[in-house]
């Protein structure tokens, strides 16, 4: 930070010791992902191979087999032969209905939450914070059963409402701390002009609601993304998404390749999210501390 | 706000939250009440040219039809909670009573499937948790400490870990620790040991795990404490400097206490977050050697012959009631404060 007093500065040693420690740890952070990437255009025997791992930088079988030292096979082969596509499409149903609907179930209940005082109000975000520690998977041996029964398993709407019920705690946690810090002058001038609370809501608080909207709405949108005990207990083969399906791909018998599959897959999942967080990294850094830092 | 606007404006979520949450919860009692049926056998006698053996069958479309009719299966009573496969009461009489001291027990537990899977949990939990936290504060003392420029692109490579999804981070870092992958060939050329492979070993697969487990959380401890180390009063530290502390001291008498509700905090989102561990047991193909309480669940109804529904369903309250004992402290703090409020 450049507004430090010079005395307050790191002095050397110190500074050479943590740069050294960032260094490492940068390395340990990101070379997997590097390291898959690269992997990813490459063939089976390269990428995991037995005699040296120069040969997945190199890739000597890659060039034998396709003619040349990059190949899209694995590529090809998940989205093209084994449908990838459609588990991308169902991923993008999901996401966007899920962040959706949970925003608008959160805002109207993180208001409510943030502008009652009563007990009840503590209790409800109590209960919230239980409800946020339940490991996903418990709740989905409760829903398996009933789900048969009333014949709506393995449909994708099915998920996405389950997968919004499991997203409000924290959306309301969220929701709740962001509009703790709008002031409730606001809402109550406009109710002492005459409007009535939902009035209120909607014509002096949605209005400056939205950066804190659109904070949550990225941590909802990447818990829907990121399911997997939800969605792979919940949908049926054709309406899987991403994450479950690269899961079925390892779990098919292994053909030739079709690990690359999978690696690509993997890569093709994962390279969206990435380009998300650089797009709104100051929004998710300061959405993490929202809450937090306020206490 | 009026009761009744409260009520409109939380319902829609309240709602969401009763069905698929609450209700779950009462569904999982219900069912870890009952047990599968067993298959409906029927008698038949079979009569050959060396006369008639009497042979017993599976009956399979009364077996069908019993299912059908009632799906929950028939009634257990707390037959399950008591079973080898969860709470293994009997088993545990036996351990007791009979062992070889407490490596005899500890090995003896550690067969039996529930035991095993909380074992693993709870050292998850409580070695990831501190352990990221650590990790976490220093990453955000050292990138608090960079030039200005360049720490959008260092947050940015911190935060990988913990934005990529969990199954699939699982993977790719088991793909290189695999035999065949980067790590897995480097550590057998290293030892020279052609057979070394981390999943071989209880020891190196739950290190492994652990391991794996503070690199995908510590992004999330690093956030968190970077903005607050952004809200340390420079008056403080400087006052604390002119009183003659080092920059260590500084850290371990100013920082620190000044960080301390946001650690509670971190802490308490960590063993929530922990005590799920799920996906790198999938992603590691782990379980020969490890299992968790959620991965027990998932492996009941994911069951080759047929879902079992009641185990899964015990294990998932023993799971919750697993939950509320970790988040105690915090039920009591709030039932304190709400006490404080009406007086």
């Amino acid at each position: 930070m450049s507004d430090i007093p010079p005395h307050l500065r790191p002095s050397t040693p110190v500074h050479a010791l943590a740069i050294g420690f960032l260094a490492v740890w940068l390395v340990v952070a990101a070379f997997p992902f590097v390291w898959t990437l690269w992997g990813s255009f490459k063939v089976e025997a390269d990428f995991f191979s037995r005699s040296s791992w120069w040969n997945a930088v190199t890739g000597p079988a890659t060039e034998r087999q396709t003619g040349n030292a990059f190949t899209l096979a694995g590529y090809e082969g998940a989205w093209i032969e084994r449908e990838f596509w459609r588990a991308a499409l169902n991923t993008v149903i999901v996401t966007v209905s899920v962040t959706a609907i949970s925003l608008v179930f959160g805002t109207l209940g993180g208001y409510a939450l943030s502008r009652s005082t009563r007990d009840y109000a503590a209790w409800i975000l109590v209960a919230a914070l239980v409800f946020r520690a339940m490991p996903h998977i418990t709740l989905v041996s409760g829903y398996l059963l009933p789900f048969f029964q009333l014949n709506i398993w393995g449909v994708l709407p099915t998920a996405i409402v389950v997968l919004v019920a499991i997203n409000q705690p924290f959306t309301l946690w969220m929701l709740h701390s962001f509009f703790l810090s709008i002031p409730k002058d606001i809402d109550e001038s406009a109710m002492v002009d005459g409007c009535t609370r939902f009035q209120a809501f909607r014509l002096a608080v949605i209005p400056v609601m939205w950066p804190g909207v659109i904070t949550t709405g990225l941590f909802s949108f990447l818990l829907a993304y990121n399911d997997f005990a939800v969605t792979a207990m919940l949908l049926n083969q054709e309406n899987q998404t991403m994450v479950p399906k690269i899961n079925s791909f390892l779990g098919t018998v292994q053909t030739q390749g079709s690990i690359m599959y999978a690696v690509a897959a993997t890569v093709s999942a994962t390279a969206p999210l990435f380009i998300l967080v650089m797009v709104f990294q100051r929004r998710i850094v300061a959405g993490l501390t929202a809450g937090a830092v306020k206490g | 706000m009026r009761h009744r606007d409260f009520f409109w404006f939380m319902a829609p979520s309240a709602l969401a939250m009763i069905l698929f949450i609450v209700v779950p919860i009462g569904s999982i009692l219900v069912q870890s009440l009952f047990v599968e049926h067993e298959r409906v056998l029927i008698t038949v006698e079979n009569c050959g040219p060396f006369g008639c053996i009497e042979e017993t069958r599976v009956d399979t479309e009364a077996t069908a039809d019993l299912r059908a009719k009632e799906p929950l299966g028939r009634f257990n009573g707390v037959g399950t909670y008591l079973d080898r496969a969860h709470l293994a009461v009997d088993e545990l009489g036996a351990i007791l009573s009979d062992n070889d001291g407490p490596g005899d027990i500890a090995r003896r537990l550690m067969n039996l499937p529930f035991y095993k899977a909380l074992a693993f949990t709870l050292a998850y939990t409580f070695l990831v948790t501190p352990l990221c936290m650590a990790l976490g504060f220093g990453v955000a003392l050292a990138i608090d400490a960079l030039p200005r420029a360049s720490k959008g692109p260092v947050i940015f490579l911190t935060l990988l870990p913990y934005i990529a999804t969990p199954l699939l981070g699982a993977l790719v870092v088991f793909w290189m620790i695999n035999t065949d992958g980067i790590i897995g060939a480097t550590l057998q050329a290293m030892f020279d040991d052609p057979a070394l492979s981390l999943q071989a070993s209880p020891v190196l697969t739950w290190a492994m795990l652990i391991v794996w487990g503070i690199w995908h959380m510590a992004p999330f401890a690093f956030v968190v404490f970077y903005a607050g180390l952004q809200t340390v009063p420079s008056d403080t530290l400087e006052s604390a400097m002119i009183d003659g502390a080092n920059r260590w001291e500084r850290v371990l008498y100013v920082t620190v206490p000044h960080l301390k509700p946001l650690a509670v905090f971190v802490g308490l989102i960590l063993l929530m977050d922990n005590f799920r561990v799920f996906e790198p047991i999938i992603g590691f193909s782990a379980e020969a050697n490890a299992t968790s309480l959620s991965w027990s669940i998932y492996n009941d109804l994911n069951g080759q012959g047929g879902q079992l529904f009641g185990s899964a369903a015990a294990t998932s309250v023993l799971t919750t009631i697993g939950v509320m004992i970790l988040l105690t402290p915090v039920l009591i703090r709030t039932w304190r404060a709400s006490g404080r409020r009406s007086v």
